[in-house]
């Protein structure tokens, strides 16, 4: 079975420690989860459904949020997490808004 | 089966003994130029005299700055500048200035001859152009350089060490392998008296709070939050999203996702269980014993000087993807997490510990071989960076030059 780590029981994720291929499974707290796409070594896969807008947490600290919702199974990573810091970008958009 | 006797662990060192109960590593003729325009003498004397002495007999301190700064910026390459002349490191220092520049050579051999070093200069306008400049340099560093030569290495307590935690090129098994590892190291070497300091922090945005909540004093923890919001308010006020360089294009290959996921690994380098004692701007001196933060950008070798002119004598630099970058006068340490970099990036590391990740060793195994390798090095023992001449600068700066 390929390795992953979960840093804390708030976990939503985990980290490959090795690649997963699609339908690779792990155990996470008596859970079965499937991986339903690749998950490159170091990437994370989520634990179970995560809303939109959700937290993603990872060393049980909150690492950005979900910009979409995000299966079990699934690849977490910058097509589907948000940073919450140094968005610069955002603010200034928020200033203009009327 | 009996449980295995403790580890031997370090602690003491050979070092070099220095005025106002400092204590160095390295017994360096550092070749300052005041400025950049006396940087390529300032390189070439010194290379002159490694060719004569011996590696690490002269090392040179090219930078970009000297010139054209106001205010705030001018201050840090000063602060920055003097600091290296009196580091403990350095045995001898000479400045090599142009003649019309902002720093003045005179305040960089005041500040080393302050700190029991001998120190002289030569100015390229007073010589006579480069080639001259070049010359009289090479003589004056030679009689410099062999006035110091004899200095002997004598034992002196771990506790007089000041640890610089960099990471760089991180991946993945930063957080989980290289980082907690350094962390413990540095918890260790606090436990033992000496003192450890943090930088970038752009790099604990998202991770703020561990470090706040573990601060000896509240202004330290407040102290700290504003020099977050300074670095967030930055980029508010440029109208830039800080993910344009945070975290970099290699950290999201290699599986780092948000700031705060770079973050929450960046910190496990500060270990678990000391409390921070100060925050400090760049280059400021690092107060005493203990958890220190600078803040600092997160570009590596701006964060490395900063750190190493707050007075670290030694570097610990961890990296999942491999980063080569040194210092002139303090040995940097490299260490990785990642199983493939110790293979393909062997050349540039001084350990590995990807055995935590694959189960061979605990982290505790590889945060105390670490501590008997910052030991080892400190009574000098070549670093990768040392041996392949990485001797990367760059002082920080906020402004355009003006």
């Amino acid at each position: 079975m390929s390795r992953t780590i979960v840093l804390s029981e708030r976990d939503n994720v985990a980290t490959a420690l090795d690649e997963l291929a699609t339908g690779d499974a792990i155990v996470h707290a008596g859970r079965r989860v499937v991986a339903i796409q690749a998950i490159p070594a170091g990437h994370k896969i989520a634990l179970g459904p995560i809303g939109a807008g959700e937290a993603v947490i990872k060393y049980g600290e909150p690492i950005g949020r979900a910009s979409r919702a995000i299966g079990a199974g699934e690849h977490v990573h910058v097509h589907n997490v948000q940073s919450e810091r140094g968005r610069g970008d955002r603010r200034l958009f928020e200033d203009r808004a009327p | 089966m009996s449980a295995s006797p403790q580890p031997r662990e370090a602690a003491v060192f050979a070092g070099y003994r220095r005025a106002g109960d400092r204590c160095g590593v390295r017994n360096h003729l550092l070749v300052v130029p005041t400025v950049i325009c006396s940087a390529v003498v300032a390189e070439r004397a010194a290379a002159a005299i490694e060719r004569e002495l011996g590696r690490g007999a002269a090392v040179a301190l090219p930078h970009l700055s000297g010139c054209g700064q106001l205010g705030p910026d001018m201050q840090t390459t000063h602060r920055t500048l003097k600091a290296y002349c009196r580091h403990p490191n350095v045995g001898a220092v000479l400045v090599v200035a142009l003649g019309c520049e902002q720093v003045t050579a005179r305040a960089l051999e005041l500040e080393a001859k302050r700190a029991g070093k001998p120190a002289a200069i030569v100015a390229i306008q007073q010589e006579g152009g480069t080639v001259r400049a070049q010359a009289a340099a090479i003589t004056r560093g030679l009689e410099l350089a062999r006035e110091i030569a004899g200095a002997p290495r004598v034992e002196i307590p771990i506790s007089k060490l000041i640890l610089g935690l960099e990471c760089g090129g991180s991946d993945a098994t930063s957080g989980l392998a290289a980082n907690p590892a350094l962390g413990w190291a540095a918890d260790r070497l606090i436990a033992l008296g000496g003192a450890a300091v943090l930088s970038e922090t752009a790099e604990i945005l998202g991770a703020e709070h561990l470090l706040g909540t573990r601060a000896a004093q509240p202004a330290t923890a407040e102290k700290l939050y504003q020099i977050v919001s300074r670095v967030e308010d930055q980029a508010r006020a440029l109208g830039l999203d800080i993910r344009g360089t945070q975290p970099a294009p290699g950290n999201i290959a290699g599986g780092l996702t948000t700031i705060e996921e770079k973050s929450l690994g960046a910190v496990a380098k500060a270990g678990r269980s000391s409390a921070l004692e100060s925050a400090l701007e760049y280059a400021d001196s690092i107060p005493g014993p203990g958890l220190h933060f600078m803040d600092t950008p997160g570009f590596d070798v701006e964060s490395v000087t900063g750190m190493v002119a707050g007075g670290a004598q030694v570097v610990v630099f961890t990296t999942g993807l491999g980063t080569p970058t040194g210092n002139p006068i303090a040995p940097v340490i490299k260490i990785t997490g990642n199983e493939r970099t110790a293979e393909t990036m062997r050349d540039n590391l001084d350990l590995d510990s990807s055995g935590i990740l694959s189960g061979r060793e605990t982290l505790e195994e590889v945060g105390r071989r670490l501590l008997e390798l910052v030991a080892e090095t400190a009574s000098g023992r070549e670093t990768a960076t040392e041996r392949l001449g990485h001797r990367e600068v760059a002082i920080f700066r906020r402004n355009s030059t003006i």
